[in-house]
């Protein structure tokens, strides 16, 4: 049906013939099919944001009995059109105590990190920039990267609540790396394999979804996610209520997008994730593959909004604590109970 | 040039520059942010050695770990990151010896080795065949790193509890903590 790999592999041939005609080698091929894929997949994820924006405040417009934005468009689907054209224009400030360098690389180190993510996210069949055969070892890595950023961004600002967010981010980051490894790793004890395509691959039909057989790591894994992404009630690194804005509080205009947008990116990176370890990626009836990975993934996405909008924001100390004393061990336990259950299944 | 080599003396050149960014820079921040540069630079060297998941351990524990505690302790000492603190003491002229020599030796033995080029395929970077030797040959060093590991985090423990429980450092001797009580939080 409308499969897209075979127009990708297609365009992919035409990128081929048209590098080799003008007479450059094969590793220009290479190198101008990924920059083309690159290119490609931060538009989608540009467009995804800007769609996310709108659909974040239609829900907690819904959940709070407003009508959130129903100006600019149809029940004001262009309003973030309107306010990215806004943030575009503003002037972009630069306080005068920051330190210049890190200030200004700190939004891009976040951006990036967010976006890398997508290399390894196979969004459906034969849609993967690559498929590296530690993909999902790769996800955990890249997005440590996020962690960087905001510090560099605490820290450089200059002000005390930056400084209290960037402190905050990194160590509910640290924190929910580990017990988001352990569950990622019951996966891939059942899987055999770190590639995503592979983990995607074992789960074609609905009951072989890794749900079913690793429910407690979905369960941490999502909680973990939902801290990595600093979303509420995991959101004290940003926290408005007490320390402004936190690490964001001296951004202004396009290095404040910035941050926006990843964040909102690292939240679809996460529910991508969720989708490839446990709800079987691309597979699905009728529907093209890519059509099923967006869907469960849109999904995920909602539920990370619905969860933001219902529940209250926790302590410093309930966090740390939930995350050591609590998810830490249910992680270890259950990578033990799925080490037991593969040698009796063997 | 072939694309690898291209990009092995980027990642060089960078790798160089940042490393002489750490040990040059005034601010300790900046060295920091270099650190990591320069450890996400050899992770580069990892992937063009076709051992990605030794890249990926690379930025997930120098990176994602070592590096974020490394900022947290300059960001943690006071006065450390306003730029006045001096990058060397009157040892100079001991370090200079020392790592000129500890760089003669790393030249000289870089130059004995014969690096013979075999055509044998490179082992999948997946990890399987690494995992199968720490389980059987590498049995032993593998649990003493582990068993080292557990004993240095038990000690950071115990020198960070050394003086005891916060109150009981308090003067005024109250068994309380010094905490919210119940009822306070909730009026808040």
């Amino acid at each position: 049906m409308f499969e897209l790999d075979k127009l990708v592999q297609a365009i992919g041939r035409l990128i081929e013939s048209a590098v080799t005609a003008l007479g450059l080698g094969p590793t220009w091929v290479t190198i101008i099919q990924l920059a083309i894929a690159t290119v490609v997949v931060v538009a989608f994820a540009s467009l995804l944001v800007l769609f996310f924006v709108w659909w974040e405040r239609k829900i907690s417009a819904r959940i709070q009995l407003r009508l959130g934005p129903m100006r600019v468009g149809w029940h004001g689907i262009l309003q973030t059109i309107a306010d990215a054209v806004k943030l575009l224009q503003k002037e972009d400030i630069t306080p005068a105590a920051v330190d210049r360098g890190v200030y200004f690389w700190a939004p891009i180190v976040v951006f990036v990190a967010a976006l890398a993510v997508y290399v390894t996210v196979p969004f459906g069949r034969g849609l993967i920039v690559s498929d590296l055969n530690i993909g999902v070892l790769y996800i955990l890595a890249i997005t440590t990267f996020t962690v960087i950023g905001l510090l560099m961004a605490g820290w450089s600002s200059n002000n005390k609540y930056s400084l209290l967010g960037g402190f905050r981010s990194a160590a509910q980051v640290v924190s929910y790396e580990v017990p988001m490894a352990l569950a990622v790793l019951g996966v891939v004890m059942f899987a055999q394999s770190l590639s995503t395509v592979t983990i995607v691959a074992h789960q074609e039909k609905f009951y072989q979804w890794y749900v079913w057989r690793q429910p407690i790591g979905f369960l941490i894994f999502f909680v973990a996610a939902t801290a990595e992404c600093n979303r509420t009630p995991f959101d004290l690194p940003e926290a408005d209520s007490e320390i402004v804005a936190g690490y964001s509080t001296e951004y202004s205009g396009m290095k404040f997008a910035m941050f926006f947008l990843a964040e909102f990116l690292s939240m679809f990176g996460a529910s991508s994730v969720a989708t490839i370890l446990f709800f079987g990626g691309w597979h699905g009836p009728f529907l093209p593959s890519w059509i099923w990975f967006l869907i469960k993934t849109l999904v995920g996405v909602f539920i990370l909004m619905w969860l933001r909008w219902t529940y209250p924001r926790l302590r410093v100390d309930q966090l740390m604590g939930f995350a050591w004393k609590f998810l830490l061990p249910l992680g270890f336990l259950n990578l033990i109970v799925t080490g037991f259950i593969l040698l009796l299944v063997k | 040039m072939d694309t690898i080599s291209l990009a092995f003396f980027a990642i060089a050149f960078l790798i160089i520059v940042s490393s002489l960014m750490v040990v040059s820079s005034k601010n300790i921040f900046h060295s920091a942010v270099f650190l990591i540069l320069a450890l996400f630079g050899v992770a580069g060297i990892f992937v063009l050695l076709e051992a990605p998941l030794l890249a990926a351990a690379q930025v997930l524990i120098y990176v994602g770990a070592i590096s974020i505690l490394l900022i947290f302790a300059v960001m943690l000492t006071a006065r450390i990151a306003d730029g006045t603190v001096r990058h060397t003491n009157e040892q100079v002229p001991t370090g200079l010896v020392i790592s000129l020599g500890l760089l003669a030796v790393m030249l000289y033995s870089i130059w004995e080795t014969p690096f013979a080029i075999n055509g044998a395929p490179v082992a999948d970077g997946s990890g399987k065949k690494l995992g199968e030797l720490f389980l059987t040959q590498f049995a032993l060093p593998f649990e003493i790193v582990s068993v080292l590991l557990l004993a240095a985090l038990i000690a950071a423990l115990v020198i960070a509890k050394k003086d005891g429980p916060i109150r009981g450092r308090n003067p005024v001797g109250s068994s309380e903590e010094p905490r919210l009580k119940k009822s306070e939080t909730i009026t808040r």
